[in-house]
This record gives C-alpha cells, sequence and structure tokens, in this order.
C-alpha cells in the first residue's frame, strides 16, 4: 500500500477532500454521474406517478429528495471509511440487521401496502429492515468468505457453512413477513458471494440441488400465499385473468409500450395520469419512464444502471484484497438481479414480485441501501488498489 | 485471486447479457409493437360519452310549439359505481330515495338493466353510462344532492333537456313519443356500437318517429380520460354537438284544440261510444290542419321512461287503446259515406248521370230481401236525391247488376269489379302514404280478397261445419254458427251477390280509416287529384333557415270527369240543409258559410253503428275537408255531425271567436329569428 496514512503531518479536512491525492479525487466519477442521473430520473418520475394523488400533492417528492440528501450523507461516510476497517463492523452490522428484522415480527412491526415489513419511527417516517439486511448479509458472507482455507485461495469449508447459516437465518426471517422478493435478493448475495469467492464447483452444484428441493418443497407443502402462486401463474399467461392477477402485467405493458420510441413526455402519460398500473411509484415506476420517455429513455435507465454495473465489476476486478473484490462483486450482483427482475417483470420476460428498481424507486430505505452500496463500491475503489 | 477474477469475468458476461436481453425486450414492445399498445392505452384510459344534440321542436302552421324543450334537473345514478361498494349501493339508494320520495325497490328496478325476466321499468341503455332516475326534481332536492356529495356518491344531478308538450293531450298519436334508443338500432344508424350510452332518445312513434333525423341533429362526442376507477380526468377530443331542426307542420292547434273538444263532447253524449276520430284537411293544399284520435292520452307519461302499469294502460282494451290513433289505425265500415264511390262506380258502368232511379223499400238481391233505410221506399229519385236522402236501393241494384254481369256466382276469367276498382282509384284499400307510421290500409273486398281469405280459413270452417260449436250453449246459435261454417266452407271462395250489395253502400267486409276518407272527399270536392297528405310543411334550421319544403305528393286521380264531379259535389252541398245531416245543421249559418257533406251510419255486428260525417267548406270553393268518425256512436246525422259542426263553428267563429280568423289558413311558413324564436307577425 502507499502509506499515505503514515505520514507525519495529517492533512487538513478540505485537503483531504480537494486536495491533489485526496480520495475524492479517485472516486469513480462515471458511475457517481451515472447514479446521479438514476437518482434526478427517479426523482422526475415519481414526481410524474404522484401528483395525482391530490390536487398540488408533492409530500411524496419533497420526501423521496429528502431520502436522497440522507442517502447520499450516508453514501459519503461509507465511502470515506476504509473498507478494510469495515471487515471489523461486519458482524456488528450483521446483527443489527437481524435485531431489526426480529423487531419486524415483534409487536413495533407494522404492514403497509400489505407487506408486514415496517418499523414506524414516527412523524410518518418508517424504515424497512429488510432492506438493511441486503448490506448486512453481503459484508458477513464477504467476511467469512474472504479468508482463504491454508494454501488454497478457496474459503474455508468452515467459514462456508456460517456464510450459510447467516443467509439462511436473515431469509427466514424475511420471509416470515413474507417477503419473497427481498429473500430471493438475500439468496443471490449469498450465492454470489459463495461462487465469487471461489467455493467448488461441485458445492455450487450441490448446493443449487439444495435450492431446488427447496423451491420445490415450497411449492409442494404450499408454503407460498396463494397471491404468491397466482403471480406465478399469471406470468405464465398473463391472460388468464386480465383483471385479477394478469392486471398488472397487462397495464405495465400497455404502458410502456405505448411509449414508443419517444415517449409522451414528461407528465404526458395518460396511463401513468390514469393510475393505470399500480404501486407506479414504487415496483412498477419504470412503466413511468418508458411511457413518457419512451423507448430511448427506458434505454437510458437501462445503460444508467448497466454503468453502475460494469464500473462495479471494474472496481470488483480492480480491488488487490479478496473481501473489496467480493463485496463490490455481491454488490455488482445484487443489483443486477434486481435491476432485471424489476424491469423484466414491467415488461412481461420476468414474474412479478415485489421489488423496487435501485435508485430510481420511491422508498427510503431501499435507497439508503443502495447509496450505501454505491459508498462501499467507493470506497473500495478508492483504497482498493495502487493507482499507480 | 486469479480464481475470483476468472469468476467476476463470467459475471461480467452475464451481466451484459442480461442488458442486452432488457434493451431488446424493450426495442420489441416499444418500437416494434408499440402502436398495438398506442391503441389498447387508449381503449383502456378513455371513454366516449355521447352528448345528445337538442332536438328540434315540433311547431304548428304559425310556429307555435306543438312539441318543445325544456330544460330539468335529471338525477342519474352511476350503476359502475354503486356496484363497486360492497353494499352494491344499497345504502345510497336508501338515502336517494328519502330525498326523492320514492321507494327503495322502484329505484333499483329503475337501473337494473334489462334483459329476461326483468319487467319494465328496467334501464334499456348501455350498463356504463349513468341511469336517469327522476326527470322532475325541484332545485331543493336536486342541491341536497350536489351539496353533499359524499353521502350519494354515484349520484349527480344535471340540467338535460326533455321534451314538453304544451298542448296536453291533444295530438298526442300523431306527435308520437322518444324513447332511449337501443343498441341494435344505433350500430345500424351510424355504424356506432361503441358510442352507444342509452341516453339519447329516439322517435318511436307518430311525427318524432318519421322526422327522427332531421329532429334528432347530430350528437356530439366527447372524448373523455378517465382514470384507473372510471374517474373523468379531462376532455380529449370533443365534436360538438349539431342541434337539431325544427319541424313545421300544417297543424293549426287552435283548430286541433277545436277538434279535440269537439270529439270529447260527442264521445260523451253518445253514452256507447269507444272510440272517435277528427279529421281536417287543408284542401287547398292536401296538408293535415287537425289529426285527432279519442281516448287520448297525456305523453307527458313518457318522460323518463314509462312504468309497466304505464305502459299497459296504454295498450289495454278497458282503457280504450289510447296510444292507437283512431285516424290513421282506426278501420271502420264507412256506410253510406262510401257511396260517392259507388256513384261514381255506377257512372263507370254505364248508368247515365242524369236518369232516374227507383228507390223502393227492398229489393231482392241473390233471394235475399235488401232494404232501405228502416225500409222506406223514397219513390223515383235521381242520383243527385239519392245521395241527399241516401236511398240503399239503387245501389243494391246496380251493384247486383254489375255482379251478374261479371258472371255472378260462376265469374268470368276477368272480371270487371267495377265497384271495387273505382274504391280503389279513391284511395280505399291502401294506405294513404301519410307521414306518419304505421298506418292501416283499410280493406275493399273483392273476389281476389275473399278467396285469399277461404285459403286461409277454409281449414277451420270446414272442421266446425263437421263438427259444429259444442261449446256455444244456445242451440240455435250454435246451429246457426254451423250451418254458417259449412257454407264457408264449401263455397267461402266465392263473392255472393249480397257482398256486392253491402259493398256499395259500405257495409259488410269493407273498411277504410277515417283519413282515407277524408282525402277521397278531398280529391272529389277539389281537382279530382288524390293526394298523400302530408302534417310536416318544412323542416327548418334552428337559425330559421327552411332546410327543405315538404310537398304532398299526387297518388291518383279520380275516375271522374270535372261535371260528374261538380254534380256530385252539388249533391254532397245540399246534405247538411235538406239531407240526412238537416237535423245536425239546423240553425247553422249556411248563408255565411255553407258546408256539405254526407252521414254514414255503418252496422258492426254485435255492436252498436259507427256514425260517420264526411264533410267540406264552403261549398263554393273548398278550404277544408272535416271528417269525423264515431266508434258505437250510433246514427251519423245524430253522433257524428254535430261534432262537425262544433268544429266549424270553431274555424269560422260562429257564436265564438274564430279559430282561424276569416276561415282562411296560413299559407306561409312562419319566419324564424335569428335566435331561433318565431317571429309573430
Amino acid at each position: 500500500m502507499t502509506g499515505r496514512t503514515a505520514a507525519v503531518r495529517r492533512p487538513s479536512l478540505l485537503q483531504r477532500v480537494a486536495g491533489e491525492d485526496s480520495a475524492v479525487r479517485r472516486f469513480d466519477g462515471l458511475m457517481l454521474v451515472a447514479v446521479a442521473g438514476l437518482c434526478v430520473i427517479g426523482t422526475l418520475l415519481v414526481w410524474s406517478s404522484t401528483r395525482t394523488w391530490a390536487p398540488g400533492a408533492t409530500g411524496l417528492v419533497k420526501k423521496h429528495l429528502l431520502n436522497q440528501a440522507l442517502g447520499v450523507v450516508l453514501c459519503g461516510i461509507v465511502a470515506s471509511v476504509d473498507h478494510r476497517a469495515m471487515r471489523a463492523y461486519a458482524p456488528l452490522v450483521f446483527l443489527m440487521s437481524l435485531v431489526g428484522l426480529g423487531l419486524v415480527i415483534t409487536p413495533l412491526g407494522a404492514t403497509i401496502n400489505g407487506s408486514h415489513s415496517w418499523i414506524l419511527l414516527g412523524g410518518g417516517f418508517a424504515v424497512q429492515p429488510s432492506e438493511f439486511a441486503k448490506v448486512g448479509l453481503l459484508l458477513i458472507t464477504a467476511m467469512l468468505l474472504a479468508q482463504p482455507a491454508e494454501g488454497s485461495d478457496r474459503p474455508r469449508g468452515f467459514d462456508v457453512v456460517l456464510a450459510l447459516l447467516a443467509a439462511a437465518l436473515t431469509i427466514g426471517l424475511v420471509m416470515l413477513q413474507p417477503d419473497l422478493g427481498t429473500a430471493m435478493v438475500l439468496a443471490v448475495i449469498a450465492a454470489s458471494a459463495l461462487i465469487i469467492a471461489g467455493v467448488r464447483k461441485r458445492w455450487i452444484a450441490a448446493l443449487t440441488m439444495v435450492a431446488g428441493a427447496g423451491v420445490f418443497a415450497v411449492f409442494y407443502f404450499q408454503l407460498l400465499e396463494p397471491y404468491q402462486v397466482a403471480r406465478f401463474t399469471a406470468f405464465v399467461d398473463p391472460s388468464v385473468d386480465p383483471r385479477g392477477v394478469g392486471y398488472n402485467s397487462t397495464q405495465s405493458l400497455i404502458a410502456i409500450g405505448s411509449g414508443q420510441l419517444l415517449g409522451k413526455g414528461l407528465l404526458g402519460g395518460g396511463q401513468t395520469t390514469g393510475r393505470f398500473v399500480p404501486e407506479q411509484h414504487t415496483d412498477f415506476i419504470f412503466t413511468v419512464a418508458g411511457e413518457e420517455f419512451g423507448f430511448l429513455g427506458s434505454v437510458t435507465v437501462v445503460l444508467l444502471l448497466g454503468v453502475v454495473l460494469l464500473r462495479g465489476l471494474k472496481i470488483a476486478r480492480q480491488c488487490e484484497d479478496r473481501f473489496g473484490t467480493l463485496v463490490a462483486g455481491t454488490i455488482v450482483c445484487w443489483f443486477a438481479f434486481q435491476m432485471f427482475i424489476n424491469v423484466g417483470m414491467t415488461i412481461g420476460i420476468m414474474p412479478i414480485t415485489g421489488l423496487p428498481l435501485p435508485f430510481v424507486s420511491y422508498g427510503g430505505t431501499a435507497t439508503f441501501a443502495n447509496l450505501i452500496a454505491v459508498g462501499l463500491l467507493q470506497a473500495i475503489r478508492v483504497r482498493g488498489h495502487s493507482f499507480t | 485471486m486469479i480464481r475470483m477474477r476468472a469468476r467476476l469475468l463470467v459475471l461480467h458476461v452475464l451481466v451484459l447479457t442480461l442488458l442486452v436481453v432488457l434493451a431488446m425486450r424493450l426495442w420489441q414492445v416499444q418500437v416494434v409493437r408499440g402502436q398495438e399498445f398506442v391503441t389498447r392505452a387508449t381503449e383502456t384510459r378513455t371513454r366516449t360519452v355521447i352528448v345528445p344534440a337538442v332536438r328540434g321542436q315540433i311547431l304548428d302552421s304559425s310556429g307555435r310549439p306543438l312539441v318543445r324543450n325544456k330544460t330539468a334537473l335529471v338525477v342519474s345514478v352511476d350503476r359502475t359505481r354503486l356496484s363497486r361498494m360492497p353494499d352494491g349501493g344499497v345504502k345510497v339508494l336508501r338515502k336517494l330515495s328519502a330525498v326523492l320520495d320514492r321507494p327503495v325497490a322502484q329505484l333499483q328496478q329503475r337501473i337494473t338493466p334489462c334483459g329476461p325476466g326483468i319487467a319494465k321499468p328496467c334501464w334499456t341503455g348501455s350498463p356504463y353510462q349513468p341511469v336517469p332516475l327522476d326527470e322532475k326534481v325541484g332545485t331543493r332536492e336536486a342541491l341536497q344532492i350536489l351539496e353533499r356529495q359524499e353521502e350519494f356518491p354515484g349520484v349527480t344531478a344535471e340540467i338535460h333537456s326533455v321534451r314538453q308538450y304544451p298542448g296536453g293531450r291533444a295530438a298526442a298519436q300523431m306527435l308520437g313519443y322518444l324513447q332511449p334508443v337501443t343498441e341494435a338500432e344505433l350500430e345500424e344508424r351510424e355504424g356506432l356500437k361503441a358510442s352507444f350510452s342509452g341516453v339519447d332518445l329516439v322517435g318511436r312513434d307518430g311525427l318524432e318517429y318519421v322526422y327522427d333525423e332531421a329532429l334528432r341533429g347530430k350528437a356530439g362526442l366527447r372524448r373523455v380520460q378517465v382514470d384507473r376507477m372510471g374517474k373523468a380526468l379531462g376532455v380529449e377530443e370533443q365534436t360538438t354537438p349539431i342541434p337539431g331542426d325544427h319541424l313545421v307542420t300544417s297543424i293549426d292547434s287552435r283548430v286541433q284544440n277545436v277538434v279535440e273538444t269537439a270529439l270529447a263532447r260527442a264521445m260523451k253524449s253518445a253514452p256507447a261510444a269507444d272510440g272517435g276520430a277528427g279529421v281536417v284537411l287543408d284542401a287547398r293544399t292536401g296538408r293535415v290542419v287537425a289529426l285527432a284520435s279519442a281516448p287520448g292520452y297525456d305523453p307527458a307519461i313518457w318522460a323518463g321512461g314509462i312504468s309497466a302499469r304505464g305502459y299497459q294502460w296504454l295498450m289495454s282494451e278497458k282503457s280504450g287503446k289510447p296510444l292507437v290513433s283512431r285516424a290513421i289505425n282506426g278501420q271502420f265500415a264507412p256506410g253510406s259515406t262510401f257511396k260517392v264511390s259507388s256513384v261514381t262506380s255506377m257512372l263507370r258502368a254505364g248508368y247515365p248521370l242524369n236518369g232516374k232511379y227507383g228507390c223502393p223499400g227492398s229489393v231482392m238481391v241473390g233471394g235475399r230481401a235488401f232494404n232501405n233505410f228502416r225500409g222506406i221506399p223514397l219513390g223515383t229519385l235521381d242520383l243527385h236525391m239519392a245521395l241527399v236522402k241516401s236511398c240503399d236501393t239503387i245501389f243494391y241494384q246496380a251493384a247486383f247488376e254489375q255482379y251478374m254481369k261479371d258472371g255472378g256466382r260462376n265469374p268470368k276469367k276477368t272480371p270487371k269489379e267495377v265497384f271495387a276498382n273505382v274504391a280503389r282509384a279513391f284511395g280505399f284499400g291502401r294506405p294513404t302514404g301519410i307521414d306518419l307510421p304505421g298506418e292501416s290500409s283499410g280493406r275493399i273486398p273483392d273476389r281476389a280478397w275473399k278467396k285469399d281469405l277461404w285459403n286461409h280459413t277454409s281449414a277451420v270452417n270446414c272442421e266446425r261445419s263437421r263438427k259444429g260449436y259444442p261449446e256455444v250453449k244456445d242451440r240455435a246459435r250454435a246451429e246457426f254458427l254451423k250451418r254458417l261454417a259449412l257454407e264457408n266452407c264449401t263455397e267461402g271462395f266465392l263473392l255472393r251477390p249480397g257482398d256486392a250489395a253491402n259493398f256499395s253502400i259500405g257495409q259488410g267486409d269493407v273498411l277504410v280509416t277515417p283519413l282515407q276518407l277524408a282525402r277521397a272527399y278531398m280529391a272529389l270536392v277539389t281537382d279530382g287529384k288524390v293526394r298523400s297528405p302530408r302534417i310536416g310543411w318544412a323542416q327548418v334550421r334552428p337559425d330559421g333557415k327552411v332546410v327543405k319544403t315538404i310537398d304532398v305528393p299526387v297518388v291518383g286521380k279520380l275516375p271522374l270527369s270535372e261535371k260528374e264531379r261538380r254534380y256530385i259535389k252539388n249533391a254532397l252541398s245540399q246534405v247538411p240543409s235538406d239531407g240526412t245531416a238537416a237535423g245536425a245543421f239546423a240553425g247553422f249559418p249556411m248563408n255565411k258559410v255553407r258546408i256539405g257533406g254526407k252521414t254514414g251510419t255503418a252496422e258492426v255486428w254485435g255492436k252498436k253503428d259507427t256514425a260517420w260525417f264526411a264533410s267540406f267548406a264552403p261549398t263554393q270553393n273548398p278550404q277544408y275537408v272535416v271528417v269525423v268518425m264515431i266508434s258505437q256512436g250510433g246514427m251519423g246525422g245524430s253522433a257524428a255531425a254535430p261534432a262537425a259542426r262544433e268544429i266549424y263553428e270553431g274555424i269560422y267563429g260562429i257564436k265564438r271567436p274564430p279559430a282561424v280568423p276569416g276561415g282562411r289558413l296560413t299559407t306561409r311558413l312562419p319566419t324564424f329569428a335569428p335566435d331561433g324564436t318565431v317571429a309573430r307577425g
């Protein structure tokens, strides 16, 4: 490493922030531009989709902007911490996220929009611990799997078991809410950490079979709520019940498709104004982009997300320590999965799952978690490798 | 680290693949299939609402409204919103019933869409259209609903235009009525099934039906953007409705009122009378001045959807079927009024105009005695006096002779049938073609008709001739019926001598409508041309521009020379002063205006006689043809002629102010000010 930290005279804050060799200058500017672009687009879309709720309704947009501002602060704090030091905090963060998930299933938990995944903080604010749990789980798995076995570059078997236990515990708590979408993201986080960490292919094959058996058991013993099964049925054939379950997929396809190449312009989307697509400021916000900004706009959103993913992958590849690489790679997998499921469900190539679109959907905790992840990526980039 | 980097490379490829998949699918959905989704979006996002055009008025010949529009507060209920409520909207309806003071059950029935097993008053319109529940709400009730919208979700009070009839019951059958258009009709009319609302009305009878297209105007369309719940967000597209044209008719509402009053009085003074009709034609133009039918009804009954009981009442025997216009649908034997046709038949058969004819008390026709009225012999008469005194036997004799010339019971291959053919030339036996729907054609029974009837009835008659009438208690009557059935079975296809004789005096199977008789007399006393009478005179745009003048077409010619016509007219001119109507017209100032006419008393089996009076005035240069018919009224001279006298008194102002000053009908269309009001001269 460069040994900058060992400098005799501690540089002033200004020097540290804006100086020639400051961390800020090493940030991945392209990724930050992409994230900022997504946040701006998200704000516009939230405005467009919520303005008709009441005359002059700007409450949600203001809250969204506040959330983003808080998220940027969190992002900055996380980015300024040395990610290697974060390894030490990982168990604490993980435990805190478990406590949060545990609180949800106590009487402190609240149900909002049909999902019992909230803790009310008062003053109209609420948090969704399952969003933080994503960060918690990815940190703990990366911590466990970063330490290779003696004379090998694969993680130790005991650590793998611990990581699996951590994942099972988190997923189990989330399934109690139940929140199938987040559980799937958590599973993807754990699985991608295992794969990137270099776990043997046969282990991965075995785990895949176990997971397959688990999914089979879930369906066989009817552990899913009927609406969740119905969503899958509707995905296979949306015309089964166009007024009921198939309604969402049909309406979101209509909204996006009717945007055509150039879109109907911001606030010009009739389907959005008429609120034909449910949850159009959260899970289905991509339909607003599709209708009002057209193919060019929606592809821009996908491309901006692609920039975040590809820059994240670059950070992962360039990072010189296993922990940083693991964290960065896992974050990329998380975002990639969530983006593909979310956009895919609005255009009819994925089943409908309650997942927000990263950086774009309305939602405080999700925004915080996403921007914290960006902060992690930046921290890894800043300190993960030499720039010389 | 090398292994991790290798796996990250795989991840890199995977991420790129996902991005490409999403971009390709977006291209497919938005660009390739974009247009398809645009269409579907428009379907889900917009509702087309019909803005009905203001319907044109129906005016009389001087521009007085017979049917006009008034604005009314109409309370409507949105069924879709009620049905989405947990209790199906019962609570709202209950509150509404308290405000409107109507039973809940009735409101519920009104908003239920019509279908199999659902009785009127159900909703005939589109299930997505608000259902008008009350068209007569006061401002107070409307405000109660509008000010407390949260208590009345799905209920609105709006200003609509509603038909109003300033004349009340007058001419109700002629004016017709409106009912909501059906989906099939709308599709047939405009190919616009999608825009069917059930709110727009269509003329179902009378002038409203015939001139529906002109009166209706063109409805505007408003494409309203709606949200998921069907709440209107704004207007996307709008075409303004084009108001309908006014229909100026030749009806004189003052004369119409005179006729209505006279008819009502005649009905009242004849205890058994069950229906009547009064027709007044403008002899100079062939247009209709008044057309009345009794019993009548108040057309306001149709406003806002008729109730089941109301409809039954309109159609029931007990109330006398007030919906049916006797003037164009009443088919009755014309009696002696028909003799104008028979005289013409005699002339065409070669009987001399100035000949003398014996009028014995009775003549033998086909082995049966046919009598004059009360069997009184009237000596030797010319045709003039035969009409004035209404001799029957002269016509029996002539008809029988012509019948025998055609071969009698063994008819020639091509019988001449002079009497039937002349009657047809007078316009009997077919509709007059007046601008009203569903007119009856009457009946001229000739040999072909008899044969046709026999084809239809012989099977039943022949069976009856074998089995008799065991259900008839009276044995003599049953025996008579059995013999009659046998006769009809074996030779029912033959025109019998008695049929020919009865025909000549407008009895037996001859049926005419009052309007047919009126136009026959009009042809006779004017220029000999048979016309198709018209009520509509002109279609006028609301700004006063005349769109179309409606002509009175000539559809035939009487087989009479001018001299013969004048001869018959002169004879008829003497009837009210010296003939069968002398009693009814006693004391009438004939020097002021001279009336001509002919009475008719037609026997109806099992009922009282049908009373007729067909007339015209002034006799010199007729302006009016007036026909009065009282079903089961009795003698024409005592039941129908007094009503006709009352009509003339009203028109000319005898012992009262005249309905038509100077007796002269207006010959110019009323003029309209640019704002659509009628300029009164």
